[in-house]
């Protein structure tokens, strides 16, 4: 168990980037004619953000979500719409999966340029509560690409 | 000063009773203000517990020496001491559940199936936890022809009476189940009266005292209620138990819900028979330690009174009005005239959550969410949920006014 994060970790979580991701997004909205859809819930507190992408051949072309939530759910779905943009769905899968380990842990266990932007949530993991809020756009994408319609972060 | 010297209330003195509240959070003093999800326990429920286990425990109502009688004993004394408690006529009118919703599912299955006829329906409102709102949905889902009416809140947050009586007016009401006190409004309902209008129209009536009978004194005689639900964890017991008061003709009424040890008169392969309440509803062997539990929690709230709580409480209410309604950007949930010691709110532009995470480093402990009122917060236009602040018999003045202080640090920090 991780010690108790203190009003240092605060400020680190809520960091410039990760405001300006909630607050900012460059993808919000709905993607009209999305060939992959879903929605996810966070039953528990309300969160609600619902992922459209567009698929064509073997990589995503479009992404971009709507949704309602905490800012670090708000940041994690406007950062997987930057992301998620030329990758294959494996990718994207993987990129998901990365994601769930930082907040988790904060492990890194490789080196790219989108593991460094993401690394935004590794603070996450001294906040075990709020897991949940950065991986619900994550869980929706994955649902998304297996043709699900919702998912839940429970 | 926290002291109510006319009620003999002293909060210092009573925050010693309670070991938790001396310690720290993240190297700060524990400043927990989410009594309306679980309390916290005073010394002389835990050592009331650690003595059973050390003492006098065994198997109730099964045992033929002498442990097994004094932890019979033990146990149908607990039930003594609800029934006192709640003003109930006779113990066998006190039912021991694992919780509330373990209470609602028993008269929904129970009464709810056997003695509601195809047309009726149950009548809640909007402002239920979903403990009293799903059980319902399930029985009307069941295929049974029973239905399902909500009575409006206003927009101040109280029961609609005006609505309650039309929707009781064509008579299809069987059986009207609302909350005693709001879990998220803090609103306190006029029970007395919504049981009158009930049985005016030929319903029964069953209320959630799940917070009521944490912060006032009930009588579930005056109030004339058919059904009162409560929970140990909240009225400062432990976890596990619950109460479900019945009307003693009621009860003789209804089947079993679940079936197995202890509830059964006679047994054959073939075919059972049942015992008479309130053994026909507790099916196995009963939360024997944690009824020692609440029965020392109902004690030590005796013992302070539930008269002096309250107006311990209605003092901290006042209080919190007015320095709540202080923080820049706050919305209180409702408004009602009769209220209790829980405040759901929003801090304009910070999320509950986040919110939350905020006051924590703090040592501020809050609920954040929807508080299993998800359609009370669709009503309010808040389905991103509320933060909410709820106190105990140990809250005080000073701990309200270090939350007010930090709602306005955490709004500067998350401008």
């Amino acid at each position: 168990m991780s010690a108790p994060a203190g009003f240092d970790e605060l400020q680190d979580l809520y960091s410039k980037v990760l405001r300006d991701l909630a607050r900012n997004p460059a993808h919000r909205g709905r993607l009209e004619n999305a060939t992959a859809t879903a929605r996810g819930d966070n039953p528990m507190c309300g969160d609600r953000v619902e992922i459209f992408i567009n698929l064509d051949g073997p990589r995503i072309t479009e992404a971009m979500f709507t949704g309602r939530g905490c800012e670090i759910s708000q940041a994690s779905a406007a950062l997987l719409t930057e992301l998620v943009r030329g990758k294959s769905p494996a990718e994207a899968r993987a990129l998901g999966q990365a994601v769930a380990r930082l907040a988790r842990s904060g492990e890194r266990d490789e080196t790219s340029e989108d593991l460094a932007r993401l690394s935004v949530f590794s603070v996450v993991k001294n906040f075990p509560s709020r897991v949940k809020c950065a991986t619900l756009a994550w869980h929706a994408l994955d649902a998304a690409l297996a043709g699900v319609k919702e998912t839940s972060s429970e | 000063m926290d002291t109510n010297i006319a009620s003999g209330f002293d909060v210092t003195r009573i925050r010693q009773d309670f070991p938790i509240l001396s310690t720290q959070v993240r190297g700060k003093p524990l400043v927990f203000l989410d009594s309306g999800a679980s309390a916290q326990k005073p010394r002389v429920v835990m050592d009331a517990m650690t003595r059973a286990m050390e003492t006098a425990y065994a198997n109730v109502h099964r045992g033929a020496y002498h442990l097994s009688e004094v932890a019979t004993e033990a146990h149908e004394a607990a039930r003594g001491a609800v029934q006192r408690f709640l003003n109930a006529a006779e113990p066998e009118e006190i039912i021991f559940t694992p919780n509330a919703t373990g209470a609602f599912n028993l008269v929904a299955h129970s009464f709810g199936r056997a003695m509601l006829k195809p047309g009726q329906c149950v009548l809640v409102s909007e402002m239920e936890h979903h403990a009293n709102l799903v059980p319902w949905q399930m029985l009307r889902d069941a295929g049974l022809g029973i239905g399902l009416r909500f009575v409006r809140v206003t927009d101040a947050g109280e029961l609609d009476l005006e609505d309650l009586a039309a929707k009781l007016a064509d008579g299809k009401v069987g059986l009207v189940s609302v909350t005693h006190m709001s879990n998220v409004l803090g609103t306190v309902t006029p029970a007395a009266q919504i049981a009158r209008m009930a049985h005016e129209a030929g319903a029964r009536v069953l209320f959630d005292g799940s917070q009521a009978a944490v912060h006032r004194a009930v009588d579930v005689r005056a109030l004339d209620a058919d059904f009162y639900i409560f929970t140990g964890h909240k009225l400062y017991g432990p976890t596990g138990i619950g109460v479900l008061y019945g009307k003693r003709a009621l009860l003789d009424a209804m089947p079993p819900f679940f079936g197995g040890g202890d509830m059964i008169e006679t047994v054959t392969l073939e075919h059972s028979t049942f015992a008479a309440a309130p053994a026909r509803f507790e099916a196995g062997t009963p939360a024997i330690i944690e009824a020692v539990g609440l029965h020392a929690a109902i004690d030590y709230v005796n013992a302070i009174g539930m008269a002096a709580i309250e107006a311990h409480e209605r003092a901290l209410v006042d209080h919190a009005m007015r320095a709540l309604t202080q923080v820049e950007g706050l919305a209180l949930l409702g408004g009602a005239q009769d209220r209790g010691g829980v405040f759901a709110f929003t801090l304009e532009g910070v999320h509950p959550h986040d919110l939350s995470t905020y006051l924590d480093r703090s040592g501020i402990c809050v609920r954040a969410g929807r508080h299993c009122a998800e359609p009370l917060h669709t009503r309010f236009g808040l389905e991103g949920g509320s933060t909410r602040a709820s106190f105990g018999l140990y809250t005080t003045r000073g701990e309200i006014d270090f939350l007010a202080t930090k709602l306005t640090d955490a709004r500067r920090f998350f401008a």
